[in-house]
């Protein structure tokens, strides 16, 4: 499978669930585990373009598929990616836990809809759960995030 | 000292490395650790016979199994966080549990393995028989006592409390009006979205243990872990690197797990690490919110209140290792912003076979705001005034500060109201709302709140200017996502004349910082900000100290700007912080940096020994700041709420807060962590409801069915600011971080009531809930 373009092996272990093995094994701790059960939306990465829940998959169905994390939105040095800094603008975070669920399922969003209406954004964040922010700044994120991509 | 920081929106410095990613929580913490997995009770209330572990050891790739009486403190009750001499009969929990377990989730046995799939396999093979014993599961039922909890604790009762303030008895027998009014409260909890962790390495070399940990409190972790296993503080580290999330319950001491990891690293020569998940959460980490009170209030035909009592049971759960915190806020807290001249409040904490009950954000306080918001609103109606006006009859007013409520506070001490402004924020807050807007089935809620923030004892800082001219700063508590690297980062930058940017905060990690308490409380401002002034100001004043001998300048002629020490009146005079912070380390080897400046041949000796007599070297300071009392912020929460007559959905169309927190580091920040509060707030009045069946079973264990809200639940939130600053600590500063949940359930349980026309007197509601309220009953006209 690719990860953020580069090519890796598929785990040993077959009930290697994908955000395991992305963290344990590829040492890509940013995305998050924050209920298993494909509830909270923390570990939401991109498969092929479309956010999915690492946590309900496993790590070798993404065999011959395109995973994107949140490292691989900004390289090392570079200036945020439009959403990253969105969200930083807004104070769309706090404790940063659901972040990076939030800033894949956003990227998604705008990679379909650039300018994106309220409801297309209520609808591409109503599955990430974030307890710390109480969403209206992430929503005013998201906005911003369109802004600054189409500049 | 500049305010060019304080009070300004400043965007956050620990944003950078969360958003790409590279935030470090404790699961992300690898190096090798074993990993492990609790076995938990699967029975609310049972007698263990017999426990099992041979299969599990057996088990490949299994390292340890451990159960009570293999641990050297496994026969020794948990300590009492805060003991209270109410609390007559505390009982706390065993690390693992070896006789009888007292709420389902309870821990029994501890394995360790290679990987967590294999400490998994093991756990379901440890085999625990198990006596089942009667099961005591509501606030209600532990007091009724039918069964106990605890063999030798009579009645469930751990502890009772009676305050008086005046003469209620005489007041409500010659009150023109009386009413009696009962309000009942469920369990939620605070869900984090990281949930607990712990990993642990011990260095036999060094006889060093290092432990990262996702709670609000290192140093305590660190205190108790020292004298738990014999070691000087200084042999252990306790690190709460990025926590995802707290709002209390990641504050105890200690969670079985907390001791087990270590325990395990030191055991077995190998780092371990345990991960809580989601299920595990909502059954092993501390709980809150089951109450109900008992009110009867007089009042006279004007709608004043002459007399109040309130009769309540706080559900304490299975144990009490939180002491009685939690009902004696709520008992200080019922009056609020409202002159009560007759108070009497009394609670029994009764012990139940659920999970145990420690603060979660607000910590008693929504309880006692919705009795009295909701008891102020009744009054209204019968005497026929407006819900806002009633408010205004009975606030208590701005010229009464300091205000003695004369029941005791959290502190030990009573409580004292330090400044406010009541009416403002109601004013402020109806302008704001604005006019209702048309349709049907909409009503209108309003709350008012105050709360005790910023509790002591004490907060601590180190301050240090580096020799490059940057600024380090540290403090004991950490942070779970309050912003603190941003908003001490302002308090100290103003101090020192330097911009945010040149100062790292860092918190919660005992190596850099430790001494301190805590984050909890809404304290973190008020405790650990005033500490961070404290400091940076005796580094500014060290600073001026060796400016002024090198420029020959009196010190109280320096002030600190733009990274230097400058001559008043002659901003060309001066010397850079840098180069200060040379000066002040006399040195015999010079490192670069500048620091040739400081050695025994520099072309400028200070006349004497290189260190005066009690001077230090480097230009830096620890400071302490221990507040006399606890800060009060306040605020009016109001709402328009539509609630549609066959779905029940709630539509909450407008939303306004106005805060009063005393004077504001961030106002940036502080909304942040208001619009957070009230989207808590929206679920524990609406939405989250911990379920536990008569076994004592939570049916509802996992996000799928206890909902915590979804952006689609939360409105926009319009946020006014009034500031009184607080005349106890020198920032002015009072505590924000509660203050968002707290009167939510009063002001949503105000408006549905304004909109179906059926009391409101119980939280969480639901559209069940409402359905069953709306419905003919018999009896009622």
């Amino acid at each position: 499978m690719k990860v953020n373009g580069s090519l890796h092996a598929p785990p040993l272990d077959p009930r290697r669930l994908l955000s395991d093995h992305l963290r344990h094994d590829l040492g890509l701790t940013g995305t998050h585990v924050g209920c298993e059960h494909g509830v909270c939306g923390c570990c939401t990465v991109l498969l092929d373009g479309e956010p999915v829940r690492s946590c309900l998959m496993l790590a070798v169905q993404a065999e011959g598929h395109e995973v994107s994390t949140v490292e691989g939105l900004a390289a090392a040095g570079a200036p945020l990616h439009p959403v990253q800094q969105a969200f930083h603008e807004c104070q769309g975070l706090q404790c940063g836990f659901c972040t990076p669920g939030f800033l894949m399922s956003v990227v998604g969003l705008l990679a379909q809809h650039p300018d994106p209406t309220p409801e297309q954004v209520e609808e591409a964040i109503a599955g990430n759960l974030c307890r710390c922010t109480g969403y209206a700044s992430i929503r005013r994120a998201v906005h911003r995030a369109a802004e600054l991509s189409g500049k | 000292m500049t305010t060019k920081w304080f009070g300004e929106r400043v965007q956050r410095v620990e944003d950078d490395r969360l958003l790409r990613g590279h935030g470090r929580f404790t699961d992300d913490i690898d190096d090798g650790a074993l990993e492990s997995c609790l076995v938990r009770s699967p029975y609310a209330h049972a007698r263990i016979t017999s426990i099992d572990v041979a299969a599990a050891r057996a088990l490949p790739g299994v390292v340890a199994v451990y159960v009570a009486a293999d641990l050297p403190f496994g026969n020794i009750d948990l300590p009492i966080l805060i003991p209270h001499p109410n609390l007559t009969h505390g009982r706390t929990q065993r690390c693992l549990a070896s006789e009888v377990v007292r709420y389902a989730g309870e821990a029994v046995a501890f394995v360790v393995a290679e990987s967590r799939n294999i400490a998994e396999d093991a756990a379901d093979v440890v085999r625990v028989d198990y006596e089942p014993l009667p099961v005591v599961i509501t606030p209600e039922a532990g007091a009724a006592a039918k069964h106990l909890v605890h063999d030798d604790v009579p009645g469930n009762v751990a502890a009772q409390m009676l305050q008086e303030v005046g003469d209620v008895d005489r007041a409500m027998a010659a009150a023109p009006h009386r009413k009696k009014l009962h309000f009942r409260f469920e369990r939620g909890a605070a869900c984090p979205m990281e949930g607990r962790a712990v990993w642990a390495r011990w260095s036999e070399s060094e006889r060093k243990l290092t432990v990262y940990d996702s709670t609000q409190s290192p140093t305590s972790i660190r205190g108790g872990l020292s004298v738990l296993f014999g070691l000087p503080e200084s042999n252990v580290e306790v690190i709460a690197p990025d926590v995802g999330g707290g709002f209390g319950p990641k504050i105890m001491l200690f969670y079985p797990d907390e001791l087990l990891v270590p325990f395990a690293a030191m055991q077995l020569g190998r780092p371990v690490k345990w991960t809580e998940d989601r299920q595990e959460h909502f059954t092993a980490v501390n709980q809150e919110r089951g109450q109900v009170h008992e009110v009867e209030v007089g009042f006279d035909e004007m709608g004043r209140l002459l007399a109040l009592s309130d009769d309540f049971i706080h559900d304490a759960g299975a144990y009490t290792p939180y002491g009685i915190i939690l009902p004696i806020i709520t008992a200080a807290q019922v009056p609020g912003p409202y002159r009560v001249p007759n108070y009497r409040v009394q609670f029994r904490a009764v012990y139940t076979n659920a999970t145990p009950t420690s603060p979660y954000r607000g910590a008693g306080r929504p309880h006692a705001c919705f009795a009295m918001e909701r008891t102020l609103d009744s009054i209204a109606k019968e005497v026929g005034i407006d819900r806002a006006e009633i408010r205004r009859r009975n606030f208590i007013q701005p010229d009464q500060f300091p205000y003695h409520l004369g029941v005791a506070w959290q502190d030990g001490n009573s409580v004292v109201y330090d400044s406010g402004n009541y009416p403002a924020l109601l004013e402020k807050a109806l302008a704001m709302l604005g006019p209702r807007p048309a349709g049907d089935h909409i009503g209108m809620g309003l709350g008012v709140y105050v709360e005790g923030t910023g509790v002591g004892p004490y907060e601590g800082a180190h301050v240090q200017v580096l020799v490059s001219g940057k600024v380090v700063a540290a403090t004991g508590i950490p942070s779970q996502g309050q912003a603190h690297a941003t908003v001490f980062a302002q308090v100290v930058a103003d101090e020192l004349g330097v911009e945010v940017a040149d100062v790292e905060v860092t918190g919660g990690d005992t190596r850099r910082f430790p001494w301190g308490v805590g984050t909890f409380a809404s304290r973190g401002a008020v405790t650990a900000g005033n500490a961070m002034a404290v400091s940076a100001r005796m580094v500014a004043d060290k600073a001026k100290l060796i400016a002024g001998e090198q420029l020959e300048v009196d010190p109280a002629d320096l002030e600190l700007v733009g990274g230097r020490v400058r001559v008043k009146g002659s901003p060309d005079r001066g010397i850079s912080l840098a180069a200060i912070a040379v000066l002040a380390n006399p040195v015999r080897y010079a490192f670069g940096g500048g620091t040739e400046a400081a050695t025994q041949f520099a072309s400028k000796r200070r006349p004497g020994p290189p260190l005066a007599d009690g001077e230090q070297p480097g230009l830096e300071a620890i400071g302490y700041y221990s507040p006399p009392g606890s800060t009060w912020a306040s605020g009016c929460h109001a709402a328009y709420v539509r609630v549609d007559p066959m779905t029940f959905r709630l539509e909450v169309l407008k939303y306004v807060v106005v805060h009063d927190c005393g004077r504001l580091i961030n106002p940036f920040v502080v909304e942040g962590q208001i619009e957070g509060g009230v989207a808590q707030g929206i679920g524990g009045a609406f939405y989250e409801r911990l379920a536990y069946d008569a076994e004592g079973q939570l049916r509802n264990a996992s996000f799928m069915e206890y909902l915590i809200p979804y952006s689609t639940e939360v409105p926009e939130i319009e946020i006014g600011h009034i500031e009184t600053p607080s005349p106890l600590n020198p920032l002015g500063v009072k505590g924000a971080g509660e203050a968002g949940v707290i009167p939510v359930g009063a002001v949503i349980g105000s408006a549905i009531e304004d909109a179906l026309g059926v009391p409101i007197t119980e939280m969480p509601l639901s559209p069940l809930k409402l359905f069953e309220l709306s419905r003919p009953q018999p009896g009622r006209v």
